[in-house]
């Protein structure tokens, strides 16, 4: 078998030809059957990009779903635990899903397309469950991932790049809207979202236009600093952002064996997407009985001493004798825009209330040998990182 | 909006009826609507020729549970009790069998057959305890639910252990294996072969035709009855008893959907647009049209909708009525014998054989039956001297390839006629007029889905803790106020009443805990 055959196993964005043009590292992950890039020349560039200038971030190996159909409404309004009539067309939602035990399946992002038609982003794959809960309603489920070229352009200088490109409209483009412009002939989608927690957008487009449009962005951002990003550097930015990553923050309840090992939104921090003047939706009674006795788990944002990355590390309430951890750090880094060490953690209730103190033991390597603090860290709010360009419209120029 | 009431039944089959008499017994307000003109769903006598009249749908009462009998003081009339299933041999060499004996085999079938029912009927017995109570609720701390579980289990354990091991050897097998280890008689394994797939979709080589078999023995230890006036008769008598105890019966007024009113029940809409309000809504119609179709997907969860759509309900039997001027001749029968319960099951081979086109959605060319004249012990039925035939007709598979056609019955009618001519020659001189129900005209005169008698196929996988589907067996859906009382919710289906009396249980149980 040649390497070429090896590396056709995998999948490639239609962005492919100009991302290997770019490529200095060779340092490529699987993401859904897609080939993606971990960085593509240096991972910490690639993050000050999108703080200081403009990240392109290929979003096409995103799982992708069409719901069409007279139901669609009311399909996506039991599917998820927001309240979806509050979504209007041109608008985008942030959403978690559950099973019917009100555990977190997903997260993601809906895209009201128009009336009657939806499109769900997620990070794993969910034609099983999507299709067994269209039973009873008129609506199709498509699979669309790879009829859709994605790019998140994100930055501070993101709004000039698509200034530049012309396209009208882009500066009362609102956070979580989305609008349509004409891309040589064809129909391009911006929507303003991201997982950067900065100001940014997403372009999304028919593959055959792939490369034109890259070109037609780099060309309109070569005087704004645009560049490639990988999946490190997005990474870091989300939790510096306080996003939750699905298999770090919660496995997938659908995939997930162990009992106790699934997660609920309220355990997530995400009590706000749970709208319980709903009637119905998947996981109602479940969340409404979590409600009344109490969740297991909370989601906790940690602002911690010291510099060294918690990574994996256990989260305790004291830091001497008698002690038993209270949870785990899920991610972790030292936020180079913030100059604070934080990290995302799940700890057992009723620990981990805004303001407390915990204690997070980090193992950190030096030459070979290990070496071990007690870092005492608290129990934030806010997200680490937001910036008021973020929900400034117009986004001022940069 | 008219009268409120504090419960409202959606259809008047016998378990509906059931649940509204010992509900308007409790002192409720129950208004039951029914969507047919007469009372009794497929419980229900009516006429099928001029001067002729049979028991549409089910035609035997062999599961009636005294429970229910006692407590609603039913007392139906029977035109014949406890009588002989008739095994149709060629040339008159038939078998015949009831609960108490066998005659038609040689010593040694005859002693094994003993044995065998003296088994099956301990067993049945262990299963008739749990047909009259809500199935326990597993992974729950509710003291009733545990107090069942324990008591299962310690039923189970107090067969004794040879006992105890040999029913769980059995409950998920096959009865051909079981019939072929025990019997040489192919007559006697063809016979038992029907009693344990008939009005199903199982052969009897498929698994789980031990628990049919041992279910239909439950009933009433496997003693069958012919009701005086047809089975609509007992469906009148319990509405009477129900109408006495204050429940108003309404028919022809087909419900076409179940209110919802913020997560919970609010009442009912009829077909022409009429709202009846009741905060508790008992449904005789079948899970899958109730949960599917009457309330929605909608105000259901995601998963319990995909197992409540995908409940295995596809009839597979066919009835048959003939309106005959006269008796045919069956060889080697006497004048008395056709009180008797009649099967075309030559053999435990021909049964399954009669299976296999169904299964590929063909009609059986050569189909198992079980034939009765009710008219024989029952004047009302034919006018003097005439008679009727009454004929389950398997296997007639739901979704027949190319669809039930007027020219598919006709031609399942005339392979019927043909198979029952086989053993009484005289039969087609002797028919005045006839009609054939196939699955698709059961479902649309008796609102069933798939045209399947049982509401829901009775297998392992729904039954007991699972019918119909997990989280809907113990009678309340997960809806605020909805409850099942039909033959789709456990035990399961035949005329016992006890879906119907376990389900008005769990209603004043609930409300005497809230």
């Amino acid at each position: 078998m040649s390497n070429a055959e090896v590396e056709q196993r995998m999948l490639r964005s239609p962005f492919y030809p100009r991302q290997a043009e770019l490529d200095m590292l060779s340092a490529w992950h699987g993401w859904k059957g897609y080939q993606a890039a971990d960085a593509f020349y240096c991972e910490d560039m690639e993050y000050f990009a999108i703080r200081n200038s403009t990240g392109v971030f290929d979003l096409t190996p995103m799982t992708k779903y069409r719901i069409t159909g007279t139901d669609a409404l009311e399909y996506m309004d039991r599917l998820v635990t927001r309240d979806m009539r509050k979504v209007q067309p041109g608008r985008v939602a942030y959403a978690v899903w559950c099973d019917d035990q009100g555990q977190v399946i997903d997260d993601g992002t809906i895209f009201h397309l128009r009336d009657n038609e939806y499109r769900l982003c997620s990070q794993e794959r969910h034609l099983d469950w999507l299709t067994a809960a269209a039973i009873g309603f008129d609506v199709a489920v498509t699979e669309e991932t790879a009829d859709v070229a994605g790019l998140a352009v994100q930055g501070p200088t993101s709004f000039s790049v698509l200034s530049n490109m012309g396209i009208k409209g882009i500066g009362e483009l609102k956070p979580f809207g989305l609008m349509h412009a004409d891309f040589r002939g064809s129909e391009l989608m911006i929507s303003r979202t991201g997982f950067t927690g900065d100001l940014g957008y997403e372009l999304w487009i028919e593959p055959g236009k792939a490369i034109d449009l890259w070109d037609a962005l780099f060309e309109a951002g070569k005087l704004h600093g645009i560049r490639a990003i990988g999946t490190h550097a997005l990474n870091l930015a989300r939790i510096e952002a306080g996003y939750l990553q699905a298999g770090n923050e919660f496995l997938p309840a659908d995939l997930t064996v162990r009992p106790g090992r699934t997660r609920s939104p309220l355990e997530l921090g995400l009590e706000w997407l749970v709208d319980f003047k709903k009637p119905n939706f998947n996981g109602r009674r479940a969340l409404a009985e979590e409600k009344r006795r109490g969740s297991r788990w909370r989601l906790v944002k940690l602002d911690i001493e010291g510099n060294k990355a918690a990574h994996n590390s256990y989260i305790f309430a004291k830091a001497k004798r008698n002690r038993a951890a209270i949870g785990f750090v899920t991610s972790a880094a030292w936020s180079p825009v913030c100059k604070q060490n934080i990290a995302i953690g799940t700890v057992r209730a009723p620990h981990g209330a805004v303001g407390d103190s915990v204690w997070v033991e980090v193992y950190y390597q030096r030459e070979m040998h290990w070496s071990r603090v007690m870092a005492r860290a608290t129990v934030v709010d806010k997200p680490f990182w937001f910036p008021p360009r973020r929900g400034a419209t117009p986004p001022g120029p940069y | 909006m008219t009268e409120k009431y504090d419960a409202i039944v959606i259809g008047a089959g016998h378990n509906g009826l059931v649940c509204a008499a010992l509900l308007g017994k409790a002192g409720k307000r129950v208004l039951v609507l029914e969507a047919n003109e007469g009372v009794g769903g497929a419980a229900v006598t009516r006429p099928f020729a001029d001067g002729y009249s049979v028991s549409a749908c089910a035609h035997l009462l062999y599961q009636l549970q005294p429970e229910v009998t006692k407590e609603l003081g039913l007392r139906p009339r029977l035109a014949a009790d406890n009588i002989d299933t008739i095994v149709l041999g060629d040339g008159g060499a038939h078998v015949r069998y009831s609960a108490d004996g066998i005659k038609g085999v040689g010593q040694e079938d005859a002693d094994r057959y003993r044995a065998f029912q003296k088994r099956m009927q301990r067993f049945a017995g262990l299963l008739q305890t749990y047909l009259n109570k809500a199935p326990p609720r597993l992974g729950t701390r509710d003291r009733q639910s545990l107090f069942t579980l324990a008591r299962l289990g310690l039923d189970l354990r107090m067969l004794g252990r040879e006992h105890m091991q040999e029913f769980l050897r059995v409950i998920g097998m096959n009865i051909y294996d079981e019939l072929v280890e025990n019997f040489d008689s192919p007559l006697l394994k063809g016979g038992l072969s029907v009693d344990a797939v008939l009005g199903t979709h199982l052969g009897p080589r498929s698994p789980n035709t031990i628990l049919t078999y041992l279910y239909r023995l439950a009933g009433n230890n496997g003693r069958v009855a012919v009701p005086a006036g047809g089975l609509g008769s007992v469906s009148e008598a319990i509405a009477n008893c129900a109408r006495d105890s204050g429940v108003t019966i309404r028919t022809g007024m087909p419900v076409s959907r179940i209110l919802v009113d913020n997560g919970r029940v609010a009442g009912v809409e009829t077909e022409s647009g009429e709202q009846f309000p009741s905060l508790t809504v008992v449904s005789n119609a079948d899970p899958k049209r109730t949960i599917m179709e009457l309330v929605g997907a909608r105000h259901f969860e995601t998963r319990f909708t995909h197992r409540a759509h995908h409940i295995r309900m596809r009839g597979n039997a066919a009835k048959l009525h003939l309106a005959l001027d006269g008796l045919p001749t069956f060889e080697g029968l006497d004048k008395k014998d056709y009180a008797e319960r009649m099967l075309v099951a030559p053999d435990e081979n021909y049964v399954e054989r009669s299976f296999n086109p169904a299964k590929y959605g063909e009609t059986s060319p050569e189909p198992v039956m079980e034939i009765v004249f009710p008219s024989f012990r029952d004047e009302s039925l034919a006018p003097t001297g005439k008679h009727v035939l009454s004929a389950v007709v398997q296997y007639a598979p739901y979704r027949l390839k190319g669809g039930w056609t007027d020219a598919a019955r006709e031609a399942f009618r005339q392979t019927a006629i043909r198979t029952i001519a086989r053993y009484a020659p005289d039969i087609e001189q002797r028919i005045v007029a006839s009609e054939m129900l196939t699955p698709a005209d059961i479902e649309r005169e008796f609102h069933m889905t798939g045209g399947h008698w049982h509401h829901g196929e009775l297998t392992l996988d729904q039954f007991m803790f699972v019918r119909p589907v997990a989280g809907a067996a113990q009678y309340q859906l997960p809806l605020d106020g909805l409850f099942l009382c039909g033959a789709g919710a456990h035990p399961g289906g035949g005329v016992s009443g006890a879906p119907g009396r376990n389900a008005a249980k769990a209603i004043l149980a609930r409300e005497k805990a809230s």
